[in-house]
């Protein structure tokens, strides 16, 4: 039955109803030409940051990166962003006359030892997210691959924290309500990798026969010393951004208290007042007062950037964990080369 | 009777160890734009990027493709496109130049000529770069010509594609890890742990291997290669010699460090979700 009616629906309808339930995104894809291309342009900018477009197919539940392009480094200037604008119109112009997919589904930018989680990142996504539904900010760590490790990360924003940006309120209340703690703040997409078989051919023929690759040398390079050193740094940088956003909230708690108290007292004396009115037989003073200062509420600060910062340093930490965690393979080997 | 003022047919020679060397990226895009072409394109034509080395070598590493059509006796190049591609690359990276063109197809074919002329006009001596997408032998060729002059004294003949060294090995790619890029599909990238792992099996097979060597030059079944001893050796010597109390000291220093750092961030990671649970539970009363 189910199947005499199916053939039934137009194009149309199936179409609307796959508008209506778009599924969720649950993998990039991204070709090997793709992965190339930001390497190339985050590599030879290092360590400036650098950014550019992903173009591709939204298909289903996957995003499928086919193709990127570089953007110029951007200036401070008006003249100069005008010029970047018609620069990625151009562009776009040129790919799609080769038959480039020049749909746009999100941008790549390099970071330094994974310092990303910025509120300008946010902005950048919240402007894409206006445009294209589905986006993605593919991440690329130009340190981190001297050591033999492809530093490619996919994320998005979630759905509850882009809803929390929009409506921009970032106290206790409304995030206690939303459940949502610094971890969900992005959402990290798996990657998957895919070639055309032309290139999977080419590839296989220019493999080289030598049994060691450049990434084995930069995986057995003993020196993490100084990759250590400035994630520590920035470690210790971010701990004393956030003991600052830690104060602001002290800070903000003990004002709120002391206005509470102040309150309080000002209500008794208020009904003490009212009290001895009452036995004079006169109206009551009402017992709030909008007028008096000490019933103004305080604002509460955002918790945006302490969320930003944690999630920053939960970062570096992970980093020092992955690194030390490989500097003991390393070390370990060593000690049993050296013994035989 | 040979005279003073004979002419000799030759071909004007060029820089002697002219050879170019090829970004992997350009090799996809070719293989991108010929996957990608029109219908009815035969083949695909497009502008090479790069920078001479200071030794002289042709370092090939962004590519373009041009749009173009091509009938038996003449090509027709979309040059404004041209134009257009090379300004825009120039805005991200004004140090990569023109220095060739390339085109997929085994060798080179009669429309070469014609849109090498094309490119001597852009840059001074341009590298073409072919690349067989049809695996015409049954093997991926790649292979770089530059034009060299017959010439008779002063008068230029013709021109000649001479094919020039090309290295392919691609230190690029190997970083990445060929194992991404050759399979079709990968499902997932492999993790720091997993690499570490991998590099460390190959380096004990490399050692078997050697050990295995080694012995067979030894017991007398394989007959000694000279340079690969002196390799073996080398590879030992490099090992720095040190008494077994010191290098303990130095591997148990370095292991002292990494523990302090675990610790520290495990510390950083305890105290961030105690500030956590503090600072969102702490309610207004």
């Amino acid at each position: 039955m189910f199947t005499a009616a199916a053939p039934s629906r137009s194009f149309l309808q199936v179409a609307a109803t796959e508008e209506a339930v778009a599924p969720p995104l649950r993998v990039v894809q991204i070709e090997g030409l793709v992965i190339l291309k930001i390497i190339k342009h985050c590599t030879e900018f290092s360590p400036a940051l650098v950014t550019g477009q992903l173009l591709g197919l939204d298909v289903g539940s996957v995003l499928e990166v086919t193709n990127c392009f570089p953007f110029p480094i951007r200036e401070e200037d008006e003249e100069i962003e005008a010029e970047g604008a018609n620069y990625q119109l151009e562009m776009m112009r040129c790919l799609r006359e080769v038959n480039v997919d020049n749909n746009t589904v999100g941008w790549y930018q390099s970071t330094l030892l994974g310092s990303f989680q910025t509120v300008e990142l946010i902005e950048t996504f919240m402007n894409y997210q206006e445009n294209i539904r589905r986006c993605v900010c593919i991440i690329y760590d130009p340190s981190k691959s001297n050591q033999g490790v492809l530093a490619l990360k996919a994320l998005k924003l979630s759905d509850s924290f882009m809803e929390l940006y929009r409506s921009n309120e970032f106290n206790g209340e409304k995030l206690r309500e939303k459940n949502l703690s610094w971890v969900d703040i992005f959402e990290e997409i798996p990657i998957k990798v895919s070639n055309s078989a032309l290139v999977s051919a080419f590839m296989t023929e220019l493999e080289a026969d030598s049994p060691v690759t450049q990434s084995d040398y930069d995986r057995l390079q003993l020196s993490t010393n100084p990759f250590m050193e400035r994630n520590m740094e920035f470690l210790i940088e971010c701990m004393d951004d956030l003991s600052m956003e830690q104060q602001k909230f002290q800070f903000y708690y003990r004002n709120l208290s002391r206005q509470q108290a102040q309150q309080q007292t000002w209500l008794q004396k208020r009904r003490s007042e009212n009290m001895a009115r009452k036995a004079a037989g006169e109206e009551p003073l009402p017992e709030e007062d909008p007028s008096n200062p000490i019933f103004k509420p305080l604002p509460e600060p955002s918790r945006l950037d302490s969320f930003l910062i944690t999630n920053q340093v939960s970062n570096y930490c992970n980093q020092i964990n992955s690194v030390a965690g490989q500097s003991f393979s390393r070390l370990y080997l060593m000690k049993a080369l050296h013994e035989n | 009777m040979a005279s003073a003022d004979q002419t000799v047919l030759q071909f004007v020679p060029l820089s002697t160890s002219l050879s170019a060397k090829v970004h992997p990226l350009v090799i996809f895009n070719i293989c991108d734009c010929f996957v990608r072409r029109p219908d009815q394109a035969e083949r695909v034509i497009g502008t090479l990027l790069g920078s001479i080395l200071p030794d002289g070598t042709v370092d090939i590493r962004n590519s373009y493709v041009v749009p173009h059509n091509e009938s038996s006796d003449q090509v027709a190049l979309d040059i404004d496109y041209h134009h257009n591609l090379l300004s825009s690359h120039q805005k991200v990276n004004p140090k990569e130049v023109i220095v060739g063109w390339f085109s997929t197809g085994f060798g080179v074919t009669g429309g070469s000529a014609l849109i090498h002329e094309f490119y001597s006009r852009e840059v001074s001596n341009p590298v073409h770069l072919t690349v067989d997408t049809g695996f015409t032998n049954g093997e991926a060729s790649i292979k770089a010509f530059v034009s060299i002059n017959l010439s008779l004294g002063d008068q230029q003949l013709a021109a000649q594609f001479q094919e020039i060294p090309l290295d392919l090995r691609m230190v690029e790619a190997e970083r990445v890890g060929f194992e991404i890029l050759k399979t079709t599909a990968v499902d997932k990238l492999p993790s720091d742990m997993e690499g570490m792992e991998a590099t460390m099996e190959r380096l004990l097979a490399l050692i078997d291997d050697t050990y295995k060597y080694v012995d067979d030059v030894v017991e007398g079944r394989v007959a000694p290669d000279n340079t690969v001893g002196r390799f073996i050796s080398e590879t030992v010597s490099s090992v720095p010699k040190m008494s077994p109390p010191a290098f303990d000291k130095l591997v148990n220093d370095s292991l002292q460090d990494q523990l302090l750092l675990l610790y520290l961030s495990s510390i950083t990671r305890t105290q961030l979700s105690l500030a956590e649970k503090l600072n969102t539970a702490a309610q207004i009363l």
